[in-house]
């Protein structure tokens, strides 16, 4: 069993304070990603679990046994790197094995288990190359493959998939998730690309400013972000700010400069209070049926037709832009533009959360 | 690709005129400066020592006798010129003992300046290596006198703890000697080892470390493969350069050891033997040459990585 315990875990260098209060728990044979803006700390928090940084305070948990003192070269971790790291002057399958031939098996068996690994990465027979002989997406298996040769019980990925361009990183998002569910054991996965966080992990952590933000799946981070920063760094959305002025046992209704909008909400909020609505873009409907209760007329500043969906930006009343995303249909949304045109999102599909930052990316 | 097509690209780039002129350059450079003089010592070195009006006489023939001096010693003695001859061993085997210390010394150096960040106390570390190279050689040999001599620094400095209660003979132990030409050659040594090693990714060394590799297998398996052509060049540098080196031993040297540089240059001086002196110089060139490249063979180094 190899579940990661990450308990008040904080790291500082001088002045900074990287990583603030993390507790996590990661279960045994999940992917889990850990999201965030660049700077965040997650890449910190990763080294910590890796063993190349010691928490200021906290400790880490790999499997029940504290791992205070203990270096990367003993923790029952590997960590793909960011810049992959391979060993230039090896060949793959000598790269693969580098973790076995550290630990003195002997050639021939090293050899097996590299052409087995490379199997599973889906790279049969290629041993024999140099790494630059191989593609970006390649040499990003032969990185994950020398990890795995280690048999470790958590696989540490340190944004490994930066560096390839975007339809090679959609592939190798697939991969990599058959890769964790071929071999069953924990993944821990950073990155600031919600969408690789979304697609492959079974839970997200939010990081923002060195703490977690929330962590859940990557539905219920979409559908009910805890925090402001999530529900704007999670996904699009619009928020409007204002004060509550109403509260029911499940609903808020927030004065806002472009209306009073009624919107779900947690019991976290008081009357009185400062609050960000958020409401999705493919959320809002165009002219919305009477009965719909939270509606805005505003201008059409712009409609750009995207192929599968239209975004029309509207301009409403308090100067605020808000962002609608329609699938395309028979209409032709581009009419619109520069009319008058009302909208409506239902209270259900809005948010009410308490004041807080915004992500600015 | 091809040399010819970098010659042709080399042309296209820079013109006709200016391209004409650099490779005018480097033709004059290989073959004024540096193949003729040689090809006219080698020339030499094949003639008999004749007085100026003889030279170009009927005397004037090509000869190994200079070489089978080195080799046979005075003609018709039999045996060997076993002086001569233990010189050049002993010149090359303190040559590469000398590159031995000087890369025992400097490869963890060049690592630790290399992987530590950039700037700050490295650049002024690298300066303080680069300084005492402004001292010339002859400073540089004298100083190391005063340093080992039997009253100098050291001895004044051990016999002050009281390591030891007689002066110790450095000069004549020949200790002098080894640090001064360690000394002398260290930073040939740092620079490429620092040079190499400075394009090495820390995340290698971190990934290495990461899949359970010791210290010592790091170094085997991934930074000495990367720093391996500048592991080649220095150690060539510094061995071409001790092994050649003629103010150092003259100055530091023991009494009863003598470098072969010096050999040589009492037949071109005081001997007044210039094709004696030729014929030996090339015999030192030569095996330099070939026992650089047998020990680059050794350590599978290509001629072509020297460049890199």
């Amino acid at each position: 069993m190899a579940t990661v315990e990450i308990d008040s875990v904080n790291v500082r260098f001088g002045d900074v304070h990287a990583v603030r209060e993390v507790c996590v728990r990661v279960a045994d044979g999940t992917f889990f990603s850990f999201l965030g803006p660049s700077g965040c700390g997650k890449t910190t928090l990763l080294r910590a679990i890796s063993g190349f940084v010691e928490p200021s305070a906290g400790t880490i948990r790999i499997g029940g046994e504290n791992m205070a003192g203990i270096g990367p070269h003993r923790r029952p971790t590997a960590l793909v790197f960011q810049n992959l790291a391979l060993f230039p002057l090896m060949s793959v399958w000598q790269n693969i094995a580098f973790a076995l031939e550290v630990r003195g098996v002997g050639r021939a068996e090293r050899r097996r288990r590299a052409d087995e690994l490379l199997e599973i990465i889906a790279l049969p027979g290629q041993g024999d190359k140099m790494c630059h002989e191989l593609s970006g997406g390649q040499r990003q298996r032969v990185a994950v493959a020398r990890a795995l040769a280690a048999e470790p019980a958590v696989l540490l990925l340190d944004e490994p998939l930066s560096a390839l361009d975007l339809k090679l990183r959609e592939h190798m998002r697939g991969e990599l998730r058959a890769i964790q569910q071929r071999v069953g054991i924990t993944f821990i996965y950073i990155t600031h690309d919600q969408g690789e966080a979304l697609t492959m992990s079974d839970q997200v952590a939010v990081m923002r400013s060195g703490a977690i933000e929330q962590v859940a799946d990557a539905r219920t981070l979409y559908d009910r972000p805890r925090s402001a920063f999530v529900a704007s760094f999670v996904g699009e959305n619009n928020a409007f700010k204002g004060e509550v002025t109403a509260l029911d046992d499940q609903h808020a209704t927030v004065r806002t400069k472009a209306g009073r909008f009624r919107a779900r909400c947690d019991r976290r909020l008081r009357e009185g209070d400062t609050a960000l609505v958020f409401v999705r873009p493919e959320a809002i409907r165009i002219a919305p049926p009477e009965d719909m209760e939270n509606r805005v007329t505003g201008t059409v500043a712009a409609t750009e037709f995207e192929g599968r969906v239209w975004r029309v930006l509207l301009d409403v009343p308090g100067g605020q832009r808000v962002t609608v995303a329609q699938v395309h249909g028979e209409a032709n949304l581009g009419d619109h533009t520069a009319r008058s045109t009302t909208i409506g999102f239902a209270a259900s599909q809005a948010i009410a959360l308490p004041d807080g930052p915004l992500a600015t990316e | 690709m091809s040399n010819s097509f970098w010659m042709r690209a080399f042309l296209v780039r820079y013109g006709t005129a200016v391209g004409a002129c650099a490779l005018a350059l480097v033709a004059f450079w290989t073959f004024a400066l540096i193949l003729i003089p040689q090809l006219a010592m080698v020339d030499f070195s094949l003639r008999p020592n004749l007085p100026p009006a003889e030279v170009g006489g009927p005397q004037d023939v090509y000869t190994l006798e200079h070489y089978a001096y080195l080799v046979r010693g005075s003609a018709g003695a039999g045996g060997y010129n076993a002086v001569d001859l233990a010189v050049l061993a002993r010149t090359l085997a303190v040559a590469a003992f000398v590159t031995a210390i000087d890369l025992v010394i400097c490869y963890p150096l060049a690592y630790l300046l290399a992987q530590s960040p950039r700037g700050g106390w490295t650049r002024l570390l690298l300066l303080l290596l680069v300084v005492p190279f402004w001292v010339n050689e002859i400073l540089r040999a004298f100083a190391f006198r005063i340093l080992f001599g039997a009253s100098g620094v050291l001895n004044d400095l051990l016999l002050a703890i009281g390591v030891v209660d007689q002066p110790v003979d450095f000069i004549r132990g020949n200790i002098a000697l080894y640090s001064g030409l360690s000394y002398a050659f260290v930073l040939l040594m740092i620079f490429p080892l620092y040079n190499a090693m400075e394009n090495l990714e820390r995340s290698q060394i971190e990934a290495a470390r990461d899949l359970g590799a010791s210290r010592w297998r790091i170094h085997r398996r991934v930074v000495i493969p990367f720093a391996k052509p500048g592991i080649s060049s220095g150690c060539t540098m510094v061995f071409m350069l001790s092994a050649g080196a003629l103010a150092t031993p003259q100055i530091l040297g023991g009494p009863s050891s003598l470098w072969f540089t010096q050999l040589i240059y009492q037949w071109f001086n005081t001997g007044n033997n210039w094709p004696r002196g030729a014929a030996y110089a090339i015999v030192l060139l030569a095996t330099t040459i070939a026992l650089v490249l047998i020990a680059m063979r050794a350590g599978k180094v290509r001629l072509a990585e020297f460049g890199k």
